[in-house]
């Protein structure tokens, strides 16, 4: 029974890379005629990845630290929004400030709640969702604001550093560091203590009070960051953006070999899960299904692949 | 014993767990109507064997009959089903359900509409109690029972179940002395009944006490089975260990300079009404110790020092100056350690490495700038293994995996690795078998010799005997006596000022 369940683990650890590999190799061969293996879709798919990829990484924090983060998405979308009035209205540094401000004040809101009131993480960032998406609509009016700035546009969205997407320099930095925080750093050690035994960190001295407060926060910075990549590379603010984002940014991080229990997490794992996410959505646009099938299928497969690397 | 016939036969067990043999060719029976203890130290093979028996591991090769018959048992269910029940460590019962939901979970009574028939399950479960002699209102919520009452909750509930044979493990862990004799009682009746009883406990005058055999495994393998009238306690703790001289705990007289300044002083420190105005110095290189029942607030005094629970009322001196300590984060500035009650819950993610775990309380020391150096850890890791001689010395292995006394000297590892000046241990030997109960008591007289200071509190008298300097008696919250260690004649002594006998 041990024996079984060492194996599995095992498995865990690199399932992520069969299933990606398995799924690459599927649509190589099923859409080939559709151009999947061209290297302009090839970057497209790391491109529409960056803003999931960004947020799972902070996710794989928050999951480790044994708490979730379900406003990300909302906080995304407000944060395009205010970010492109700002820009609008008074500037570009004031733009990029004005996202920015959006991820600290939910943040350190849901950080408050979760760390210091002791409301399950789960209930306040649902009511934090619907709250952010609720502002963002309000203050549009449901209308879409564009971006004229070029220099906001490039460096959020479409901008290259020679034949290199600036989006995929964000993910990579963002991968990069997280797996350094979380590997190298005695804040990664933190988290990881906490959301394993929070009792046993507490006895340690660790102040796990504080370590949840920063994981809620750090996520929500992200997402508004991940906000402002949505406004860049579609050059406008939306409510929209980012609406359904928390469950790819979860089911990234479970797929990477994160414990959904706390206590463990895999950087390098939730990139190659964000990179599968994106991969199936592009496969599946290239299909030619049609958004509703696409939905179901996306579902499907992510129930069945968190199902796979799930934690016996 | 009512018979001799076997109720339950394992012939030649064998199991291994990554090729390494865990149980090599065990035998082991019990007869109907008997308590059998089963004792060895942790890793002997003890729980897996029982495992075995309950279905929560298979069998390599072997063969269990229950009441003469062969049986395969692969899950609790079949178990169940040959009646063998488990009293459960970590009780399985559910906290907000009442004692007779809980003794009929799962199989509830039900009335003709196919609701719950609230009133059966009470009528039945008030005779299950009176049956088991046993007074407790089967109405209310198991959260509100004590300790021993949930225990013998669960052992009412494996009994309703129709259990022949019960298995306990460590069932006194956290029992007071009068909770154990309603046990004994119990366990008693159940017998004259022809229920079989595999009783597994470190705690050697319980098993003199109560069981009628004994088994001894070591290392896997079956050293000797039998009758406790024809065998002595010595030659049991010979068995377990396999070493020929066992040694002893005695106590080496060494002299405490108490005119110098204290090391610490607490006065007055008062919690609620669990702690109440107790007030004591501590000496550098002595060795204190806390003696008194389950409940007399000998944690919660610790608890307290180290900054877990708030202080009420009381001053806190380290070194002749005043301190005040709000959390365990000031507590551990100020020098202090805790070795906590539940190693498994409180002390170690047990899921993590060894390494990750030893780091965990040292995080500032091994890193600079917030960053971790791994030369240094590896160092530090290297050297906590070697020094408190963890077995297996591997630094990557996840602490689950280690014996119950393996994973204390990584909780002791760990902290001492910070460099405290003072040392609370709060029941540092629960669960550790009798060789590293010895190996854990030498690492206190050890870091007392390095002039740290430490504050035991321990259950097992004999333990504090063996090391102490000074025993303070905490009955009530309240420091009842405080004890010269050469004023203590012997255990006996002892027990009777903790358990407030006049001397």
């Amino acid at each position: 029974m041990i024996l079984s369940s060492i194996k599995k683990i095992d498995i865990r650890a690199t399932l992520i890379y069969w299933m990606f590999a398995v799924i690459f190799l599927l649509f190589a061969l099923l859409l080939h005629d559709d151009g999947f293996l061209q290297s302009n879709n090839l970057l497209n798919i790391f491109r529409q990845t960056a803003t999931i990829t960004v947020m799972a990484v902070a996710m794989t924090f928050v999951i480790s630290a044994a708490e979730i983060d379900l406003s990300i998405g909302g906080v995304a979308g407000l944060a395009s929004v205010v970010g492109a009035i700002m820009l609008r209205d008074h500037g570009l540094i004031q733009g990029i400030l004005g996202g920015l401000a959006i991820g600290f004040v939910v943040g350190s809101l849901n950080g408050l709640l979760v760390a210091y009131v002791g409301i399950p993480s789960f209930l306040v960032t649902l009511g934090m969702q619907g709250v952010a998406i609720g502002f963002a609509a309000l203050v549009t009016n449901y209308y879409p604001i564009p971006i004229l700035n070029d220099t906001f546009n490039a460096i959020f969205g479409s901008g290259t550093i020679g034949w290199f997407p600036g989006l995929l320099l964000w993910s990579f930095t963002a991968v990069l560091i997280g797996w350094i925080m979380l590997t190298k750093t005695t804040f990664g050690r933190r988290v990881l203590a906490t959301g394993g035994n929070r009792d046993a960190a507490e006895f340690n001295g660790i102040n796990t009070k504080n370590v949840k407060f920063k994981v809620m926060l750090i996520s929500s910075v992200v997402a508004s960051i991940a906000g402002l990549l949505y406004a860049g590379r579609l050059q406008t603010g939306r409510y929209e953006w980012g609406a359904g984002d928390e469950l790819s940014a979860i089911a990234a991080v479970i797929l990477g070999g994160t414990s959904l229990f706390g206590g463990s997490g895999r950087i390098i794992g939730t990139f190659f899960g964000a990179l599968l996410v994106g991969l199936i959505n592009n496969g599946l646009i290239l299909a030619g299904l049609p958004v509703s099938q696409q939905q179901i299928v996306r579902g499907l497969i992510i129930i069945l692949a968190v199902a796979l690397a799930k934690k016996k | 014993m009512s018979s001799n016939f076997n109720i339950v036969e394992m012939i030649d067990i064998s199991k291994s767990f990554f090729g390494v043999k865990v149980l090599d060719s065990v035998s082991f029976g019990v007869t109907s109507g008997e308590i059998h203890a089963l004792a060895g130290e942790n890793g002997a093979g003890k729980s897996t064997l029982m495992k075995i028996l309950q279905g929560v591991y298979t069998l390599d090769s072997g063969e269990i009959q229950i009441a003469g018959e062969k049986v395969s048992i692969h899950s609790f269910q079949d178990a169940r089903k040959y009646g063998i029940g488990m009293v459960f460590q970590e009780f399985s019962l559910v906290p907000e359900l009442s004692v007779a939901q809980n003794i009929f979970l799962d199989r509830e009574h039900k009335n003709k509409l196919r609701f719950f028939d609230e009133k059966e399950t009470i009528r039945k479960s008030k005779l299950v109690m009176e049956d088991l002699g046993l007074d407790i209102d089967v109405t209310a919520k198991v959260s509100t029972l004590g300790r021993a009452f949930q225990q013998l909750t669960e052992i009412a509930k494996a009994i309703a179940g129709d259990a022949k044979i019960l298995i306990l493990d460590e069932p006194t862990a956290s029992l007071a002395k009068e909770e154990v004799d309603a046990l004994f009682k119990v366990l008693k009746q159940l017998t004259a009944r022809g229920v079989s009883i595999v009783y597994i406990s470190h705690r050697m005058d319980e098993i003199y006490r109560i069981c009628d055999r004994i088994t001894i495994l070591r290392d896997g393998k079956k050293i000797v089975v039998s009758l406790l009238s024809e065998i002595s306690p010595k030659e049991i703790i010979a068995h377990i260990t396999g070493r020929k001289d066992v040694e002893m705990l005695t106590h080496e007289g060494k002299s405490i300079a108490r005119s110098s300044t204290p090391i610490f002083e607490a006065s007055g420190i008062q919690v609620g009404n669990r702690v109440n105005n107790v007030t004591f110095k501590l000496y550098p290189g002595e060795i204190l110790g806390l003696a008194g029942l389950m409940g007399s607030g000998r944690t919660e005094l610790v608890r307290a020092i180290f900054g877990l629970d708030k202080k009420d009322g009381g001053a806190l001196k380290i070194d002749g100056k005043d301190v005040v300590i709000k959390n365990p984060r000031e507590a551990i500035a100020h020098g202090f350690a805790l070795i906590p009650e539940d190693r498994r819950r409180q002390g170690l993610v047990m899921e993590h490495s060894v390494k990750q775990n030893i780091l965990a309380t040292n995080l500032s020391s091994l890193s600079h700038l917030n960053f971790l150096s791994f030369s240094k850890i590896n160092r530090v890791v290297r050297d906590s293994i070697t020094d408190f001689e963890v077995r297996p010395p591997e630094a990557n292995r996840e602490v689950r995996l280690l014996s119950g006394g393996n994973q204390q000297k990584v909780v002791i590892a760990k902290w001492m690795a910070t460099n405290p000046k003072i040392v609370l241990m709060d029941e540092p030997t629960v669960g550790v078998d009798i060789g590293t109960k010895v190996e854990i008591m030498k690492l206190v007289r050890a870091i007392a010799a390095e002039g740290k200071s430490v504050i035991l509190i321990s259950s097992e008298l004999p333990e504090l005997l063996g090391v102490c300097d000074r025993i303070l008696v905490i009955r009530k919250g309240k420091i009842a006596e405080e004890l010269d260690r050469k004023d203590v004649k012997d255990e006996d002594h002892l027990q009777m000022i903790v358990q407030g006998i006049k001397v």
